[in-house]
């Protein structure tokens, strides 16, 4: 396998991970809504926690993760170079 | 002072302007306890603000085509992050989504996940590409990648649709925040609006809405923070977000205690209760049972998730970083920035809704005689321009929940006015509100301008345009646009035409596959993205007069009604691109050697600086 279908290969999965947590946070969670909402966080009930706050922090982690997990595999495959000119 | 280029220093530029109007706030704070009026305090602060604005966007003034296309592709990851969350959070975030929460409580919510998930989308998968690719406007990139014309006047269709539904109602909010704190007629105030929005967009393009967004975040953020943090302090939860809990179960127990009376539509119409005010009849925290119920929500989330992911007013800033890289960090950067204010609502709604209900506490309504409340100053100032409306349905003579009607926009307008703050914050809201409402209205009406003038003048019509010429055309239809949904908006047809969330329906519906399967699928030919964009958006639109309330009204399929025909649109546009695409003849090697370079973040983008 080339380098670049290396990297293309990486990339995917990468993408699949953070779509499957994505996932998770934005429609598992809410498909139990009911039960869910029964457990409590700080006091609130959990779907309405997730709701109003937790999955929207889940997903600027997951986005900041994303990026700079993405980076390591571009530096990895020679791709990161420090500044690209257009 | 400042040593080195205007980029360089802008840490420094962004703070001196963010403690200026720290300073200026307090100096409108030490007017008031002098004894200055309201009135003038609200002016001062909306005419200061669009001041500043209107210089940023004329010291941004350029001839250069990357210049006003894309900011010359120099734009700082954070300062790109802050640019991206002012055009995104519109004065429907600023100033009704509180309202909304307020009103719908966990349903409405599925908002707050889908225009905040929607950015992992955005991320994962376009941003860093179309970055890469190096197009001007999105319907650019469905024209280079899948070849000729026919597709990027589809793309340009669906762009035109999506953001001129969204622009009348920025346009128009504008005029609402305008007419009010000036003090002059509402189609006076849209005009007013306009000139605003054109004074930071049309020297400078993209360049001088980046510059002037994120100033405006700095004004809308700081409007919406304030009073959240210092109304938590007054009812002692100094940092209301992680201190609630207890208050959100407290407004369980009042609305059991209360009662979740829904109102028939027949007395509501004999009491004469004025159109658009709500009265609270879902519950704050509890989540609905019945996977109807659970449906209604994910779909919601899932249109606002995809549409976000479609809509070219978003994608167009991540052109203007310097590099894949910083694209992709810069989306993280916009979400963080959208969250501090989206995590913030929810907490203003609870700590309304517990200062109207709760009978412990000093400003409670709900439960006091009529007459005492109907002489309460706030109810009096606000029951004179019909935004709330006491019915008093059972003529006891003591007010219950289902009897307090509102308008959405009251709960950001006047809790600072109900918690007893001083009306310094009031002005603070106006200006946030107005600076919310222009930066996407700006952003609106530029996606809109340089898409016609890049895609359908230089591009299909005169490819041989010089630069001088084709910036001239981008000018005279950014006036253009601005004026016809200016003047939409002052005929006050936004009823008519319908939610912000339309917008986002329209462009999932033509938009997020053909951008999508560009990317991700080298198989997608020219003819499949024809038939996904124009087969979801002809579908999508079919839907929604189907089941649009001011159309034809027929009942939703599966509960999917006019808020999520994206659903329709976007499924149909992923059928037919797909089937289409395997019926043709694979795109050339080109095109494919063409999308693997996409696929490698760096090197040089796919369209040349200036093209």
């Amino acid at each position: 396998m080339s380098n670049k279908e290396a990297h293309w290969q990486k990339t995917k999965n990468h993408m699949f991970v953070t779509l499957a947590i994505w996932f998770f946070f934005s429609i598992v969670i809410f498909m139990f809504g009911s039960s869910v909402n029964e457990g409590s966080f700080l006091g609130y009930p959990l779907a309405y926690y997730m709701s109003a706050q937790g999955s929207l922090a889940a997903f600027v982690i997951l986005i900041f993760w994303f990026a700079n997990k993405q980076e390591k595999i571009d530096d990895e495959h020679g791709y990161g170079g420090e500044k690209e000119d257009d | 002072m400042f040593k080195g280029g205007f980029i360089q220093n802008l840490p420094k530029i962004y703070g001196l302007y963010t403690g200026g109007f720290l300073v200026f706030i307090l100096l409108m704070a030490v007017l008031e306890s002098a004894g200055v009026s309201a009135a003038s305090i609200g002016i001062m602060f909306v005419a200061f603000t669009v001041l500043i604005y209107a210089l940023i966007g004329y010291l941004s003034r350029t001839i250069q085509v990357d210049a006003y296309y894309v900011a010359g592709r120099q734009v700082p990851t954070v300062f790109n992050g802050m640019a991206t969350a002012a055009d995104w959070m519109s004065g429907a975030s600023f100033v009704a989504m509180a309202g909304g929460i307020y009103f719908g409580g966990y349903t409405y919510m599925a908002f707050l996940v889908g225009w905040t998930g929607g950015y992992v989308l955005v991320s994962t998968l376009l941003a860093p590409y179309l970055r890469k690719f190096g197009c001007y406007t999105v319907p650019d990139f469905i024209g280079t990648r899948y070849g000729g014309n026919l597709p990027r006047f589809c793309a340009t269709l669906v762009l035109v649709l999506a953001s001129f539904t969204y622009v009348t109602a920025q346009i128009n909010a504008t005029g609402t925040i305008a007419s009010r704190a000036l003090q002059i007629p509402f189609e006076l105030g849209v005009w007013v609006g306009l000139v605003s929005i054109l004074m930071c967009s049309m020297l400078g393009g993209m360049r001088a809405v980046t510059w002037t967004q994120v100033a405006q975040y700095i004004v809308l953020i700081t409007a919406y923070l304030i009073p959240v943090f210092w109304m938590g302090s007054k009812l002692g939860n100094p940092f209301p977000h992680f201190m609630l809990g207890d208050e959100v179960q407290r407004l369980a127990e009042l609305e059991a205690s209360a009662g979740l009376i829904k109102n028939s539509a027949a007395d509501i119409k004999a009491a004469g209760v004025p159109g658009g005010l709500k009265y609270i009849s879902n519950p704050h925290s509890a989540v609905p049972a019945g996977g109807m119920a659970v449906w209604k929500y994910l779909s919601l989330a899932i249109c606002m998730m995809v549409g976000t992911a479609s809509l070219p007013h978003i994608l167009m800033r991540y052109f203007t970083t310097p590099s894949v890289k910083s694209a992709r960090k810069s989306v993280a950067w916009s979400l963080f920035f959208i969250f501090l204010l989206y995590f913030s609502a929810p907490m203003l709604a609870t700590l309304s809704k517990l200062q109207l209900m709760d009978p412990n506490l000093p400003t409670a309504i709900i439960g006091k005689s009529i007459a005492e409340v109907k002489s309460i100053p706030w109810v009096q100032n606000w029951s004179a321009v019909k935004q709330v409306f006491i019915a008093d349905f059972n003529g006891d003579g003591i007010l219950q929940l289902n009897e307090w009607f509102m308008r959405g926009d009251v709960v950001v307008l006047a809790t600072p006015e109900v918690a007893g703050l001083p009306y310094v914050i009031s002005g603070l809201v106006a200006a946030g509100g107005m600076a919310a409402a222009m930066s996407t209205a700006d952003g609106l009406v530029l996606a809109i301008s340089n898409c016609l003038s890049h895609d359908i003048y230089y591009k299909i019509i005169d490819p041989k345009a010089d630069v001088k010429k084709r910036l001239i055309v981008a000018r005279v239809l950014l006036v253009v646009i601005g004026a016809a949904a200016a003047y939409i908006s002052s005929m006050r047809l936004t009823s008519i035409l319908g939610a912000v969330a339309w917008a986002f329906d329209f462009a999932m519906s033509g938009l997020f596959f053909p951008l999508v399967l560009g990317v991700w699928w080298k198989r997608a030919t020219k003819e499949g993205a024809v038939a996904g964009i124009l087969g979801g958006l002809i579908s999508g639109t079919a839907y929604l007069i189907y089941v649009g309330p001011k159309f034809m009204a027929n009942t939703p399929w599966l509960g999917i009604d006019h808020l999520r025909f994206g659903i329709i649109g976007a499924s149909v546009s992923l059928v037919a691109m797909v089937v289409v695409s395997l019926m043709t003849k694979e795109p050339s090697s080109s095109i494919q050697k063409m999308v693997d370079d996409v696929r490698i973040p760096s090197g040089r983008a796919i369209l040349g600086k200036q093209h």
